[in-house]
């Protein structure tokens, strides 16, 4: 404790003097005093509460419902979710989902690491090139997603040209429903790597160079130093990072909606943009909103999945 | 002979690096490169095979034609009312209640901040439909309002900014409660001043997000009223009837064009905002 701290405790019921109030006014300070904290937080707790718990229960309430909009709510119990599963069209866009959320997650961490590896030394042309990497991501979605519907036009297209000079011919990015998806991918993967990269790159700066010099000096080779140093040190990152990832490819829909409206039929269609069918154009909101349950079902086990795995690993590291 | 191949290698090595270096530079820069260059070709040069790397006579007019096919500057001016209609509500309904997590202990206090974090993963995605039929119902839908209101907070910027809060000596605080000062006085004379730095840094991050948002605005508009620049720019997708890419991209430049710039002039601020924003 410092020597201020004693001045202020020694001093704390001499120097302060205690007013004579009324009954009433201490009454009234004491209650504004004990209400303060709850002021401060109200205007958030209530926007809050307003507009992020209560739509939520008001999506599980409305799950059990049919209803047009317009017509009145018919109750059809777990009627929804039972239409959900047995609906063939649900698994492909599940199927669409999932693998829009692995291939881009896995494929963007990857390469981020791999990027974060070549760009983290401090230069001048690491600085420039890191910026170009991160620039997508600063930009709307609306400009990356014409920008690359106009790149992969299949007959005008600078892709196109460029692999057919290289003897690959009329690839058909966003219109053959085989290629569709991983054109998708692409654009999603060359929009989000930039912040991975400047995250992974910040993580690899925190690391002691110490460990570093101790392992020059054992002769260690780079690649054991990658796996036995710089890995397990940025694994938090690593970790914390894909699990954002993964949520926000999970709501995937701008890029979907901008550039193959779901099609060709039906293979880029997720469940987003699935729910945004539903509820906007055909009127079955008690259908989406069945749908929605699942989405927040799905990101509530990523994150206590999260979670559960992050409080074994501080348990493990403890015992270490 | 061994001196002669490890300048052979530092050589190759070099080599290597300035072919990488020109790749990633080639992968992030040239699809921007395509979109200014097609903004300012005419239709024709832009469905001409092999397409032309450069363009001796632009095309200026498209922009013009922009202007034409949408109402561009109310659009401009509804992004602006919404991105700073939102930072202006985070500012008043994020900080008190940073502060109070920060330095209060109060009977739910808790409760209310695990309700906080707990929101945090909680993305528009998901809360849309219901959200778009409240509105609906207030006849809200079309209006700043159903822009502005849901966003009037952020749980992220109150983790963050307790997390300064917190970090300020509590001497500071009780010299200040010396000087009898209130609450509200020391937030506003006291702890904003020292967290000057990542509130700043917090709302350049809710500007850029909002700045670009597509999917809010498109969601909860029907039309034009109050319709944002994001939104405003697909419709140029058909123009007349069909695709005109010179004229979508230069759409697309009148919308990238104040983000780069923005970027070019503050990266190293952006960056590392952005890199706060991951690291904790």
């Amino acid at each position: 404790m410092s020597d201020f701290d004693k001045v202020i405790d020694a001093s704390k019921p001499l120097a302060i003097p205690i007013p004579r109030m009324a009954a009433a006014e201490r009454f009234f300070r004491s209650t504004a005093r004990a209400a303060t904290p709850y002021i401060m937080v109200a205007p958030a707790i209530l926007t809050l509460c307003v507009f992020v718990v209560y739509p939520i229960l008001y999506m599980i309430w409305l799950s059990a419902f049919r209803w047009d909009m317009i017509g009145p709510k018919i109750y059809v119990g777990l009627g929804n979710f039972l239409d959900l599963f047995s609906n063939q069209d649900f698994y492909v866009v599940m199927g669409n989902t999932f693998m829009f959320v692995f291939f881009s997650v896995s494929i963007s961490i990857v390469l981020a690491l791999l990027l974060a590896i070549y760009l983290k030394a401090k230069t001048k042309i690491n600085a420039l090139l890191q910026g170009f990497v991160f620039t997508p991501y600063v930009i709307s979605m609306v400009s990356v997603a014409f920008i690359w519907v106009w790149l992969m036009n299949s007959e005008y297209g600078l892709l196109n040209y460029m692999l057919g000079k290289a003897g690959v011919s009329g690839v058909r990015w966003l219109e053959d429903s085989r290629v569709a998806m991983y054109s998708m991918i692409l654009v999603a993967v060359w929009k989000g790597v930039g912040y991975n990269v400047i995250i992974l790159i910040s993580a690899m700066h925190a690391i002691p160079n110490q460990l570093y010099e101790a392992a020059i000096l054992d002769n260690t080779k780079p690649l054991k130093m990658f796996f036995r140093i710089t890995l397990p040190m940025i694994s938090p990152t690593l970790f914390f990072l894909t699990l954002m990832n993964i949520i926000a490819s999970f709501k995937v829909f701008d890029q979907v909606a901008l550039m193959t409206r779901g099609g060709p039929v039906n293979a880029t269609n997720t469940l987003v943009f699935d729910i945004y069918q539903f509820g906007f154009k055909f009127y079955q909101l008690g259908y989406a909103s069945a749908e929605g349950v699942v989405l927040m079902a799905v990101i509530a086990i990523c994150t206590v999945a999260y979670f559960g795995a992050l409080s074994r690993r501080v348990h493990y590291g403890a015992e270490i | 002979m061994r001196s002669q191949s490890g300048v052979f290698w530092r050589t190759f090595g070099k080599a290597c690096r300035l072919a990488v270096n020109l790749l990633i530079f080639a992968v992030f820069f040239v699809p921007f490169y395509w979109m200014f260059l097609t903004a300012v070709k005419n239709l024709g040069q832009t469905l001409r095979l092999p397409p032309a790397f450069w363009v001796s006579a632009p095309h200026w007019e498209n922009f013009g034609k922009v202007f034409d096919a949408i109402p561009f500057f109310s659009m401009l001016k509804n992004n602006l009312v919404m991105t700073f209609g939102i930072m202006i509500c985070q500012f008043f309904t994020v900080i008190p209640a940073a502060y109070a997590f920060a330095r209060f202990k109060f009977a739910g206090g808790r409760f209310l901040f695990g309700l906080t974090l707990a929101t945090m993963m909680i993305p528009a995605q998901l809360v849309f439909l219901p959200l778009f039929l409240m509105f609906s119902k207030m006849g809200l839908v079309n209006s700043y309002a159903s822009l502005i209101l849901p966003w009037a907070t952020s749980s992220f910027a109150i983790f963050m900014l307790r997390q300064t809060f917190k970090q300020v000596p509590q001497e500071l605080i009780e010299a200040a409660k010396l000087d009898n000062a209130s609450e509200w006085k020391i937030i506003f004379k006291l702890m904003l001043p020292i967290a000057k730095p990542t509130i700043v840094t917090l709302g350049l991050i809710t500007f850029i997000l909002n700045w670009n948002d597509y999917f809010w605005p498109f969601v909860l508009t029907t039309n034009n009223a109050v319709r944002t620049l994001p939104v405003g720019i697909t419709s140029l997708n058909i123009v007349d009837g069909g695709v005109k890419y010179h004229i979508l991209m230069a759409g697309n430049v009148l919308l990238v064009a104040p983000a780069l710039a923005v970027f070019l002039f503050a990266h190293k601020q952006i960056i590392k905002a952005f890199t706060y924003m991951g690291g904790k």
